[in-house]
């Protein structure tokens, strides 16, 4: 977009400020591509720590976005639709995660779902689940962190969704089901891809919970950011090679949904 | 100032107090987590003989440490819980050598009561246990696994923690049934976890050096700082938690 006419163009301190912002995102990006042993990459990248920990974060992010929809949207809706005593406080808590430090998250977890937790001992007794060092752990810590995304994203877009259409609709004799399903979900419809796309990405990226509450093992519980923190330590390559799988997964799917997702705004 | 200089010298002379009045300024000091306790106490004592100087403790995995350090982190004294990482910084050319201050043992540590029954290293290859490691790179599962090894066990293995107290965290919480730390994290933790004996022919004796950086940004204090936990006051400092003089 051209600046308005007679003001000159942008005023240079806002080009420089912008240019440092951009700089700030870039900069670790270069720092990564130029220390990558480019020639051995191939033989990095299928090492059982790389396959293991990207087939269990890709399982473990997308578990933890499909049950921040099924509980997510429902939530988002309650909050969004229902004038409900507490809904300030329940507001605050569902975005409360976004603010915590990850590990603090992780330790709330283990005292509630640990063996000696809160809920964690009645659980284990009755069913002999133990949700810590297991898979279950890795997406309930990943949905902890992440599910705030989808549910504020939701709620925000029920909030201005104009009820006119919904009234409209339940006018001409819709169900409350068939209303939800083809009239407020499909207005809502940009606004539930990026809350998901969000949450997925957060999830993907979720390091401090996991390793808190649900350990770190390769094969069962290391995700990609615990096997390139623990690589950073023993095997500087394979940690950067890593890396580069995150970035590659990232921005593969960033671009995927770039078409549904940012011209849905 | 030469005469100052010269009166302070002949002060310290007179009050034998182990004290070098040029020493002033922050310090960092970058210490394997298994000194937390034992090193906030040296820190104390140090500070307050040398009143200038403010010592910034930087606790971490050895091998996390080395990292920061290789990576060019304004470190001014750095004391690892094993050789091989102090090595490394070494060959890095940060450090000309460094000097093993302490060592320390290995001990097995489960929750208070031992709600397991653990008795020894056997144990650990039992797949209905919870077992938790410290990660391989860093010193008490680079140790940990040597014991293991002497005992001919192979351990089902849990989780890899990052460093020996987050591990020790896990033990205190109940969530984990056994894993190994060092003597001195049991000795240090009042209780909060208990020890199992690991007999001498399978324990590991982890030395840790201990050296001021080439390239330290406050040299003179962490000349003072290195000499000071090498001191008979370091000494029985580290001693009271546990650490064995080399």
């Amino acid at each position: 977009m051209k600046p308005a006419r007679g003001t000159g163009g942008p005023p240079v301190l806002l080009i420089i400020l912008g240019i440092s912002g951009l700089a700030v995102f870039a900069l670790p990006l270069a720092g990564l591509l130029a220390r990558t042993p480019w020639a051995k990459l191939g033989s990095l990248l299928t090492g059982d720590v790389v396959t293991d920990a990207l087939g269990l974060s890709l399982l473990t992010s997308l578990a933890a976005t499909a049950i921040a929809a099924i509980i997510g949207v429902p939530l988002a809706w309650l909050l969004a639709r229902v004038d409900f005593p507490g809904r300030t406080i329940a507001r605050g808590l569902v975005t409360l995660p976004l603010v915590l430090p990850p590990v603090v998250g992780g330790a709330a977890l283990l005292f509630a779902f640990g063996r000696r937790g809160l809920f964690g001992q009645p659980l284990n007794e009755a069913t002999g689940l133990l949700l810590p060092f297991s898979v279950w752990g890795v997406i309930l810590a990943n949905t902890f962190v992440a599910a705030p995304f989808l549910v504020i994203t939701v709620e925000g877009a029920l909030r201005n969704l104009d009820q006119r259409y919904e009234g409209a609709a339940a006018t001409l004799g819709a169900s409350r089901w068939t209303l939800l399903r083809r009239v407020t979900l499909p207005m809502i419809g940009p606004s539930l891809v990026a809350g998901l796309v969000l949450t997925w990405a957060r999830a993907l990226g979720e390091f401090g919970a996991t390793i808190t509450f649900a350990g770190n093992l390769q094969g069962r519980t290391q995700t990609l950011p615990l096997a390139v923190f623990v690589a950073l330590e023993s095997d500087r390559d394979a940690a950067i090679a890593l890396s580069l799988v995150m970035v590659a997964v990232s921005l593969t799917v960033l671009v995927a949904l770039r078409e549904r997702w940012w011209k849905g705004f | 100032m030469a005469a100052s200089r010269m009166v302070v010298v002949a002060l310290c002379a007179l009050t034998l107090a182990a004290c070098t009045p040029s020493v002033n300024g922050e310090l960092l000091v970058s210490a394997a987590s298994s000194l937390t306790d034992a090193f906030a106490d040296v820190e104390t004592a140090f500070e307050a003989a040398n009143p200038e100087v403010d010592v910034v403790m930087n606790f971490g995995s050895s091998s996390s440490l080395r990292e920061q350090i290789i990576e060019g982190a304004p470190v001014d004294v750095f004391a690892s819980a094993n050789t091989s990482n102090m090595d490394q910084v070494v060959e890095a050319g940060e450090v000309d050598g460094g000097e093993i201050f302490v060592t320390n043992l290995l001990q097995i540590a489960v929750p208070v009561g031992n709600p397991a029954g653990i008795v020894g290293l056997e144990d650990f290859a039992n797949e209905e246990l919870l077992i938790g490691f410290c990660a391989e790179a860093v010193p008490c599962g680079d140790f940990g696994r040597q014991a293991l090894e002497n005992a001919g066990v192979t351990p089902a293995i849990d989780t890899n923690e990052p460093d020996v107290r987050a591990l020790l965290t896990k033990i205190e919480a109940g969530e984990l049934d056994a894993g190994i730390t060092y003597v001195t994290d049991v000795l240090s933790s009042d209780g909060a976890v208990e020890g199992v004996e690991i007999p001498g022919e399978f324990n590991v004796v982890a030395e840790y050096p201990i050296a001021a950086l080439v390239n330290a940004p406050n040299p003179d204090a962490a000349g003072a700082f290195v000499e000071f936990v090498l001191s008979d006051e370091g000494q029985s400092i580290l001693a009271s938690y546990g650490f064995s003089s080399p």
